[in-house]
């Protein structure tokens, strides 16, 4: 299969302007996901200091509500480090299909650009560039930072901050958006039938090893277990609909709730395709 | 103020930013083995799900964990359902948050 060729189809003008429309939806989203995630944290006895720590520093939605989950299961410092790296591994083929886009601009810029590639990153800016055939720095950085980064940290201060004039919460049933938020994000990270059997799979095994060891064994079983039983499913079977560094993915992997133009425009920028999706290994780059 | 989890920030951000760089650092790095990326791609949903289940099916008093059964379980069912059916987020979370808050209001849960 040959990489996708891009053929520009707006003026720079024009898709920086839906480029900020459709940033302005992911960054409504991103305040809310982040106040929640700011509450969370919150309740998990997280300071302010501490919770900010985790969305300047890790900056990944998913897995810092997940560090939340670990941390109050008392899970050792290793366990969610370990788990954070194979959670966070999907970026690693987001930039790789953003690396022949990028591959002229300096070495430092690439540097910052990569700390502040998210999902949404990656499915607005893919989309920009090939909407204009070539890459604009100005644009990636609209989706990075304006979109995503500004409005998820502001968003966790506030949710942090405000989480605290609540005096009891779990009054108020918000001891409960911990699990339903991650269990609303485990649906939007299924793509096909491994991904089910998989989040099955792990869930239970969680479960009876937390019964019988301790919630931080069982947390690490079931993440290590699940996605082995979802591998056993056959790959014809799977009825995998979004392959892991598509614009597809993005749109999974992404928080719920935004606007699919540009995950829909990420996948179809170089017009109709019969089926075949670019693969994990198939950089989704500017035609060399 | 705490600030004991800062340096676990830092530590979970060494091990993301690798992800993130070392493809448009090193272009071709990220060639992983087939079954390395299935396996990847379902760390997620697998990890995500025991975070859940384990958050509303497992209690831990004096350091002793014991099955749960509660509201949190059809919170937690509303969340997922209205996921997969709106594809949002925050209606799945209202929905699970009004349930809890109710059930408690009338003393069922």
């Amino acid at each position: 299969m040959t990489p996708p060729v891009a053929r520009p189809t707006q003026t720079v003008t024009v898709s920086r302007r839906q480029l900020w429309q459709e940033s302005a939806g992911i960054a409504v989203s991103a305040v809310g996901f982040g106040f929640v995630y700011g509450l969370a944290a919150r309740g998990a006895g997280f300071s302010l200091i501490e919770a900010m720590a985790m969305s300047l520093i890790v900056f990944a939605g998913a897995a810092e509500f997940a560090a939340v989950g670990y941390v109050v299961a008392g899970l050792a410092w290793p366990g969610v480090i370990v788990l954070t790296a194979l959670l966070n591994a999907r970026h690693l083929l987001y930039s790789a299909a953003l690396a022949p886009w990028l591959k002229d601009r300096p070495v430092a810029e690439r540097a910052a650009m990569a700390h502040v590639l998210t999902d949404e990153a990656f499915a607005l800016s893919i989309a920009h560039f090939r909407r204009i055939g070539r890459p604009d720095r100005r644009g990636y950085w609209i989706a990075a930072i304006a979109a995503t980064f500004i409005p998820w940290n502001l968003a966790t201060l506030a949710g942090v901050t405000l989480g605290g004039q609540i005096a009891d919460p779990s009054r108020l049933g918000l001891d409960v958006v911990f699990p339903a938020a991650m269990a609303g994000l485990c649906v939007g990270l299924i793509t096909g039938r491994r991904e089910v059997v998989a989040a099955a799979v792990g869930a239970t095994v969680a479960v009876l090893v937390s019964l019988a060891v301790g919630t931080g064994v069982g947390i690490v079983a079931g993440g290590v277990i699940g996605p082995l039983a979802g591998m056993l499913v056959p790959r014809g079977a799977a009825h995998e609909e979004a392959p892991i560094g598509t614009g597809a993915s993005a749109e999974h992997y992404s928080m719920p709730a935004v606007p699919h133009t540009a995950f829909e425009q990420a996948d179809r920028a170089d017009g109709p395709r019969t089926g075949d999706r670019p693969g994990p290994d198939e950089p989704m780059g500017p035609a060399s | 103020m705490t600030t004991n989890l800062v340096l676990l920030a830092v530590l979970m951000g060494a091990v993301t930013y690798p992800s993130r760089a070392l493809p448009l650092l090193a272009p071709g790095i990220e060639r992983l083995p087939r079954w390395a990326l299935d396996y990847l791609q379902l760390v997620g949903p697998a990890v995500l799900a025991a975070l859940a289940a384990v958050s509303v099916m497992v209690v831990t008093t004096e350091d002793q964990p014991a099955f749960h059964v509660g509201v949190e379980w059809l919170a937690v069912l509303a969340s997922i359902a209205l996921m997969w059916w709106r594809h949002n987020l925050f209606y799945g979370l209202a929905a699970a948050v009004l349930l809890v808050a109710v059930a408690r209001y009338l003393g069922w849960a």
